[in-house]
């Protein structure tokens, strides 16, 4: 067991399933030699050689169509999105042609595919790099969105992605990759895909987010527990399909939820879980859901992203007029 | 054109439009005719009978409502199944929506291709070994996969290559040049067909670029484009198959641009060609008519007859009456098996929704 930060845990992730088969391909831009830009996949292709990692010119769309292209042939790609906010360059490989393969052609293909990406805010990025799309993903049939919240999670979850025959949207939130490590066990393990997990438990309220924001709500339940609230704190792991079961069970043990996602409120991920606590457990409620979230603008200019982000102290004042209603 | 130097062509814009059949049938290149026997020339022949045959009939069908949708292929038959000609069923097929004609003589039964038109998955139902996917309906999407089938094939040391097919508007599109930019930089086996019959549904072909030729695009990817006579069916293949022997030699993709035209509409979906061109226009290139010079070329070779086509002509109609009598003897769809083909591994939200659906569909 070594302690790792997430980019490293990524980096250990990748090379395991390089190893692991030989049918996937770890590509994109400046992912060879460079390492990526993050060095999420530093050291890989001197490590497993240029048929397996590679550079590719630089277009989003001609990657995630080279992706299916190599599905086809029988390969598991592994793309990388440089940013997530270049998303949109390829909105029509991803959502158009890779996440319906399975549909269009009656099951009779599949596309074993996993694009990764680095998205989030708080890291002083230029414009559209830093957004959070993955509602505009989390509304695509056939894919997998999936996102985690440390390193722990990251390799995991990485693992049981690119083991999937189905086709991930793999999100990595940048102010993760460095800001604090994990005990990661060398030998390769897996973390299940469309389940959510209690990373804290609680009897007071349930505060549901993903990515960062889980530790912005983690530290935001170590507040409340000082002033006698009890959070309880799920992390959604995979926005879409959404584990409902674990959501309803911590709404009806606390009776109250509080949900939280850095991406804008208006049609978001949240607004879908909210959904199904009314629909699910609206009786175990003892007052109104609340969202946390940020404005419905664009991605801010980098210098107001302090005001724009919301924080543990939202999420503070937030679970505290839910409590106290 | 006496030759084809595609090592020349890389760098070289191709200024001379390929042909070897003149619109009377004669050879005005003997230097490039393909080493076809005669049972090849009349098997050439009878498929381009058969997709001009298809597309009446497809037309017919549906307008009596027992086919869907539909894009007029009658007109392309020398640059659709000259192409294809030159191709095995190894070789794997990017078709767009005009191209179900090579689809079928890839391997696709013809029900399959009437199940697609109707709107039914089993008609996109491929077995493993059929190296193909459904005709692309966004235009230029199936370029950048063929890159990626291309790079798959040469991973694994195959040597067979990717074809796709796009139209002249298709050359606008961004993917158009990411896909053979991607092919060129991984030098991938994978021929790119732009078949231009001048109009991408109503825009002339003069509005979509101030490039002379769509073949010369390949030069900016570093990769040969040769231009084709795409009414001739012997320069369509002799092209096709010279791109393919030197593309699964190793040498990197192909860019093949063919000259037609389709006569009927952009599709049978409500456009009417005549609010952009004339009458005299559709004239003068049915003159050229693909069949028309292929049939003379092969009747004064004495190895085909006005007899023999009637023949193939009935026989046509029933393959074409037995196929739609069969898509009509599908069992519906039903939403739970949607359901079931979004994810390989079922998610418990969708699992859900398919006991909801499958419980009512058994109502």
């Amino acid at each position: 067991m070594a302690k790792l930060s997430m980019v490293k845990a990524i980096t250990q992730g990748l090379d395991e399933e390089i190893k692991r088969d030989e049918k996937v391909l770890v590509f994109g831009e400046d992912v060879g030699r460079n390492g990526g830009v993050f060095r999420a996949t530093d050291g890989l292709q001197d490590e497993n050689g240029e048929d397996r990692v590679f550079d590719t010119p630089l277009a989003e769309s001609g990657i995630n169509g080279l992706a299916m292209g190599l599905a086809l042939e029988g390969f598991r790609p592994v793309p990388e999105i440089q940013f997530f906010g270049f998303v949109f360059e390829t909105m029509d490989e991803i959502a158009g042609q890779i996440s319906r393969t399975g549909h269009r052609m009656g099951g009779s293909r599949k596309m074993p595919i996993t694009i990764r990406a680095p998205f989030g805010g708080g890291v002083h990025t230029p414009e559209l790099h830093a957004d959070s799309l993955e509602g505009l993903l989390a509304q695509t049939p056939g894919l997998r969105v999936v996102i985690p919240s440390g390193p722990y999670d990251a390799k995991g979850l990485l693992a049981s992605s690119i083991r999937s025959d189905d086709p991930v949207v793999f999100l990595e939130h940048m102010k993760l990759y460095r800001s604090f490590k994990e005990e990661i066990p060398e030998d390769s393990y897996t973390v299940p895909l469309d389940k959510a997990d209690v990373k804290r438990e609680g009897k007071d309220i349930t505060l549901v987010s993903y990515g960062y924001m889980v530790q912005e709500s983690l530290k935001a339940a170590d507040a409340l527990a000082k002033e006698g609230i009890e959070a309880e704190v799920v992390d959604l792991r995979t926005i879409s399909p959404l584990d409902e079961e674990t959501i309803i069970n911590s709404v009806k043990k606390t009776g109250r939820a509080v949900l939280v996602q850095e991406a804008q409120n208006q049609a978001g991920v949240m607004g879908q879980v909210a959904s199904i606590i009314a629909e699910k457990a609206i009786l175990s409620l003892e007052s109104p859901i609340g969202r946390v979230s940020a404005p419905d603008t664009p991605y801010p200019f980098s210098q107001a992203e302090e005001i724009w982000l919301p924080n543990k102290d939202d999420i503070i004042e937030k679970a505290k007029e839910i409590v106290n209603y | 054109m006496k030759k084809i130097d595609f090592e020349q062509l890389k760098s070289t814009p191709n200024t001379e439009t390929l042909s070897i059949l003149d619109e009377s049938g004669q050879v005005v290149n003997q230097d490039l005719m393909p080493d076809l026997s005669d049972e090849e020339l009349t098997e050439l022949f009878k498929q381009m009978v058969w997709s001009r045959v298809l597309n009446e009939r497809s037309t017919k069908l549906n307008r009596q409502g027992r086919l869907g949708f539909f894009a007029p292929t009658s007109g392309e038959e020398a640059s659709q199944i000259g192409s294809n000609f030159a191709m095995t069923t190894d070789d794997f097929i990017l078709p767009a929506y005009r191209d179900v004609p090579q689809l079928v003589q890839h391997g696709l039964p013809l029900y399959q291709a009437f199940l697609w038109s109707r709107g039914h998955v089993d008609g996109n139902k491929y077995p493993d070994n059929f190296n193909a996917v459904p005709p692309q309906i966004i235009i230029g999407a199936q370029y950048v996969q063929t890159a990626g089938v291309a790079l798959g094939i040469k991973k694994n040391d195959k040597k067979t290559v990717a074809y796709t097919y796009t139209g002249d508007g298709g050359t606008s599109q961004g993917d158009f040049y990411e896909g053979i930019n991607f092919a060129g930089a991984f030098q991938a086996p994978a021929i790119f067909f732009v078949q231009n019959n001048g109009y991408a549904i109503s825009v002339p072909r003069e509005k979509q670029t101030a490039a002379p030729a769509l073949s010369q695009k390949a030069v900016a990817a570093g990769i040969p484009g040769i231009q084709v006579d795409g009414m001739d069916a012997l320069a369509v293949y002799t092209a096709t198959k010279a791109a393919r022997d030197w593309v699964a030699a190793g040498n990197g993709p192909v860019l093949i641009e063919t000259l037609t035209y389709r006569y009927g509409p952009h599709t049978l979906s409500g456009d009417d060609p005549k609010r952009y061109r004339t009458s005299a226009e559709v004239d003068d290139w049915q003159r050229k008519d693909p069949l028309i010079r292929m049939r003379k070329y092969l009747t004064d070779k004495g190895i085909w007859s006005t007899d023999q086509e009637k023949v193939w002509e009935d026989e046509v109609n029933k393959q074409i009456d037995e196929a739609i009598k069969k898509t009509e003897s599908i069992a519906p769809q039903k939403v739970s098996d949607f359901l079931k083909n979004t994810f390989i591994d079922t998610p418990p939200t969708i699992k859900a929704e398919i006991d909801a659906y499958t419980a009512k569909e058994s109502d």
